[in-house]
């Protein structure tokens, strides 16, 4: 394995999970039972776009176990109840009041005894609705006689900090723009041998977590309410519903089990606030689980459509890039501003350049609302980025390694905003992918001489959510263990064992003392979100400062004691040293309480700024990740049939923390990067969507797996994080379809700008190029 | 209506009284608390609600709880025995071959009704019977790794 042999305590093949996992007995939400849980069951709106002229769910109500009917009326003339919510905009209700936006849009929902009878009431709501013309497509969109997806658009009080300054765009489908400026655009074309000028497509895609989404709302007879849900962000979750039900934060207790997988796809409310609704109005528990066609409406991936013009000097300088990026956010902004925000960021690449003129909008249509997919918004940029630095390459006759070695960011060069860049490997990642690749090597002749081969390569540069917060606590007990409250959630990144790990370093006992209590949010202190490739930068240096905290407690007891001065005393290998002297930590808690019994809390809390608190140098991400990727391709001339045969993803992930979850998330991202580059688009036929289950969605299998992928960690420490460790979870992801496409054209000469790459547009190119 | 059935669970013989149109999967999870096997597409086609009954591997999700009356069913939950793990799951966890674990339950029970059919399946062989199970979160290459261990014995 590439990844470098310095791990912390936790040892290859150990994790936290893994016994719960391998014997069936990791409970998920599904899987929990609830006396007198009513079945939820949604009725979903079949049409993309219309008014709803009324809802009569008097039948409804009259079959036998129905115990409520959740309807626009309740959000309406609900008492309590702020009807318009949304992490951005306030454009979502809990179900359709006035329209339905797009197909499956939640029109009303049924509480009963049995999912049967749930069901058998939904189908009995009648529903008239009066048909719109429905927007599929963001150029239809942006038209100006675009019929309009929201009238009008709320904005909430209280926003994200980083959102501030995006506000909807009255009377067009624009839901934000977003621009990014750096010198003269035009001067900078004047300025430039070469323009190039292309355009990229992406489709929209589903997350498709093998476990849908669920949630189960519990009212306590005190007007608390308990939530279980497969939330990535329970925090967040609990700040919605607090606003929808006009409730303090202290009220309303979210746990959160182990998911079944997020990448994005359960941040912010999803299921939650109709669930929570539900179980108001009938009084019971009650359960939502979504099925997988809901959850194929519930959310997507950014759909995106990006104008790319690129101005180079004559000797391959990269001097001027103008883009335009439209993101289809969908019917609902969700965190769609943000997804556009950050895909403009990164849309120069990783690479200098002198002036920029960058414009990105979400825009709204009636698809399904799209949000948070691993790669935010970069794995869309980075397409059309990296796709048109090799077609420069060509166009000027260079090798498109080389080119970008000549152009790619260097500790301390200066990024679009204006700011330093600081722990930026991208180029030893580069370098090291180009030499798994064997870059620069005459190819091996395929055997079959039908067939070709081609290697691309791609680089990255993308932000983490700034600012952010996350807060940790641990607790010490009288027997030297440690229980870790933290709201990190486990989906399967393997967090719960890199925060487990980072503690016991850190005190330096072992693994198997170090316990991670799961989500709570009534006992767990306040965390952003897990998404954003942030947790182990953030959660996990919150840990070390609260593991921190701890040991000085710890010597401030010993130099009480022994009356040493404080500085003479010191934590190593979970002992307390002094003089000739060596403490271990049950020792020492037994001699500050004087009985083997009381509790340590250690504290911990990071929070990040905009600004620099060291430098005061403008920080538009707490840490920057980056990272490369090189695939080879072998691709049968006479039908376009493409075969990835190796895939190479390098990481600068700081510093490994755990070499398992590190490989785990370098090659796992790439295999989702697999499925995108290839396979996985949804399709609509006059606003319906065609392909809503996993027969007609394809997802990437075993038999799709390239002969090797191969993880490399470059490890380029940042200041800021926990043993230097940045966040991983999304970079693999990124490079993935541009190195694709880019090796297409090496072995076939086919340029491929609209994914997925298939093997039909293959052939049609390869007849067009004869 | 109920109909009463009996089936061998993980060895031991239980009755249960079900409607006839409940999932095998529905019953085993609700009716016997093994919530080892999960939900995932509901047609058949992710691998996430495998269970094997019989000694094969069938989708728990369209198999009707009456049709596997007098049967013997193997689910995640009876493959260790105590405290000891079966190999196929000690590979797993060697490999590191699962992250969310939602997928783990399916692909070890069709990788051991693999290795009954046949031992030592080489690659090819393994792709094939393993390819009507997903891991979204992307642990092909461990799970080829953990399963060429064991067929390798």
């Amino acid at each position: 394995m590439a990844i470098s042999e310095r791990p912390l305590s936790a040892q290859d093949g150990q994790r936290l999970d893994y016994q719960a996992k391998l014997t069936g007995r990791a409970a998920y939400l599904a899987d929990m039972k609830m006396p007198g849980v009513l079945e939820g069951v949604v009725l979903r709106s079949p049409v993309a776009h219309a008014w709803i002229r009324y809802v009569d769910a008097s039948e409804a109500l009259k079959v036998p176990g129905v115990v409520a009917v959740y309807t626009k009326d309740d959000v309406v003339q609900g008492t309590g109840i702020e009807p318009y919510y949304g992490p951005v905009f306030k454009d979502q209700t809990i179900v359709a009041v006035d329209k339905v936006r797009h197909v499956g849009d939640p029109v009303a929902a049924v509480a009963a005894e049995t999912r049967e009878a749930a069901e058998e009431a939904a189908n009995l709501i009648v529903v008239e609705y009066e048909d719109l013309p429905p927007v599929m497509e963001v150029q239809d969109s942006v038209k100006e006689d675009a019929t309009l997806v929201h009238e009008t658009v709320r904005i909430p009080e209280h926003g994200f900090a980083d959102l501030a300054e995006l506000k909807p765009i009255e009377n067009t489908n624009v839901c934000t723009h977003f621009k990014l400026r750096k010198g003269d655009i035009e001067q900078g074309f004047a300025e430039c041998a070469r323009v190039f000028e292309d355009t990229f497509i992406l489709p929209t895609t589903q997350h498709v977590a093998l476990e849908p989404h669920g949630c189960i709302a519990a009212f306590q007879p005190d007007g608390r309410v308990n939530l279980w849900s497969t939330t990535q962000n329970p925090f967040v979750v609990r700040t919605q519903l607090a606003n929808i039900f006009k409730m303090p934060v202290s009220k309303i207790r979210i746990m959160v089990p182990y998911l079944g997988g997020g990448y994005g796809s359960k941040v912010y409310p999803k299921i939650e606030p109709l669930t929570m609704a539900l179980a108001q109005k009938a009084h019971r528990p009650v359960r939502i689980l979504l099925s997988r066609e809901e959850v194929f409406y519930t959310v997507t991936k950014h759909a995106a459509f990006i104008r790319m013009k690129t101005g180079v000097k004559a000797d391959g300088t990269f001097h001027a890039r103008e883009a335009e990026v439209f993101l289809d956010t969908g019917a609902f902004a969700e965190i769609g501003p943000r997804v556009a925000k950050k895909s403009a960021y990164t849309a120069a690449g990783p690479y200098k350049f002198s002036h920029v003129k960058i414009d990105a909008k979400s825009v709204y249509t009636n698809k399904p609302p799209a949000g948070a997919f691993r790669g935010f918004g970069v794995s869309q940029s980075a397409w059309a980025s990296e796709s048109q630095t090799d077609i420069i390459a060509k166009a000027l006759g260079r090798d498109p390694y080389e080119l970008r070695m000549q152009n790619i960011y260097d500790e301390g060069d200066e990024f679009v905003t204006g700011e330093k860049l600081w722990s930026i490997g991208v180029k030893g990642c580069l370098e090291k992918v180009a030499q798994e690749m064997k870059w620069g090597e005459p190819m091996p002749a395929p055997q079959d001489p039908s067939k070709v081969r081609g290697r691309g390569l791609a680089a990255l540069i993308k932000a983490t959510i700034t600012p952010s917060i996350s807060c940790a606590a641990i607790k010490l007990n009288e027997d030297g263990s440690v229980n870790v409250f933290t709201s990190t959630v486990e989906m399967g990144q393997g967090s719960d064992t890199a925060m487990a790990a980072i503690v016991a370093d850190t005190l330096g006992i072992s693994l198997d003392q170090v316990s991670v209590l799961g989500v709570d949010t009534d006992v767990v202190p306040y965390d952003l979100t897990t998404s954003s490739s942030r947790s182990t930068f953030h959660m996990g240096k919150a840990l070390e400062l609260a593991s921190l905290d701890l040991c000085e407690q710890l010597r401030r007891f010993v130099s009480e004691e022994h009356g040493v001065p404080f500085e003479e005393t010191r934590m190593e290998g979970g002992k307390v040293l002094f003089r000739e002297n060596a403490l271990d930590i049950r020792e020492v808690l037994f001699n500050h309480f004087g009985m083997q019994g009381g509790t340590l809390v250690g504290r911990g809390e990071v929070k990040t700024s905009t600004v620099d608190p060291d430098t005061g140098d403008k920080t538009t991400s707490s840490f920057w990740f980056v990272g490369a990727g090189g695939s080879e391709v072998e691709i049968d001339k006479d039908t376009g049939r493409l075969r990835v045969l190796k895939h190479a993803t390098a990481v600068d992930v700081g510093r490994v923390i755990t070499p398992l979850g590190c490989q785990q998330q370098l090659v796992g991202g790439a295999i989702t990067g697999l499925g995108q580059a290839l396979f996985e688009q949804m399709v609509w036929d006059n606003g319906i969507l065609v392909n809503p289950n996993l027969v007609d969605y394809v997802l990437p299998a075993l038999g799709d797996m390239p002969d090797e992928i191969t993880p490399i960690a470059v490890e380029v420490p940042h200041k800021n994080g926990p043993f230097g460790a940045k966040g991983i979870g999304e970079t693999s992801l990124i490079p993935v379809a541009p190195s694709i496409a880019n090796a297409v054209d090496d072995a076939v000469c086919v340029r491929i700008k609209d994914l997925p790459v298939t093997a039909e547009k293959i052939f049609l190119g390869m007849l067009d190029e004869s | 209506m109920k109909k009463s059935i009996t089936m061998e669970v993980n060895g031991s013989s239980c009755e249960v009284e079900v409607e006839p149109w409940r999932t095998l999967l529905d019953v085993v999870r609700e009716e016997l608390d093994l919530t080892g096997a999960k939900l995932g597409c509901d047609i058949q086609v992710c691998g996430a609600c495998t269970l094997l009954v019989d000694g094969k591997p069938v989708s728990a999700c369209s198999v009707l709880a009456v049709d596997a009356d007098g049967r013997k069913v193997t689910t995640v939950e009876g493959l260790a025995e105590g405290d000891r793990l079966h190999p196929l799951q000690r590979s797993f966890m060697k490999f590191g071959a699962l992250q969310c674990g939602y997928c783990t339950s399916g692909f070890l029970l069709t990788a051991k009704a693999m290795l009954d059919e046949n031992p030592h399946p080489d690659d090819e062989q393994i792709k094939s019977y393993m390819g009507g199970s997903f891991c979204r979160c992307g642990c092909y290459q461990e799970i080829m790794q953990a399963l060429r261990s064991v067929a390798q014995g």
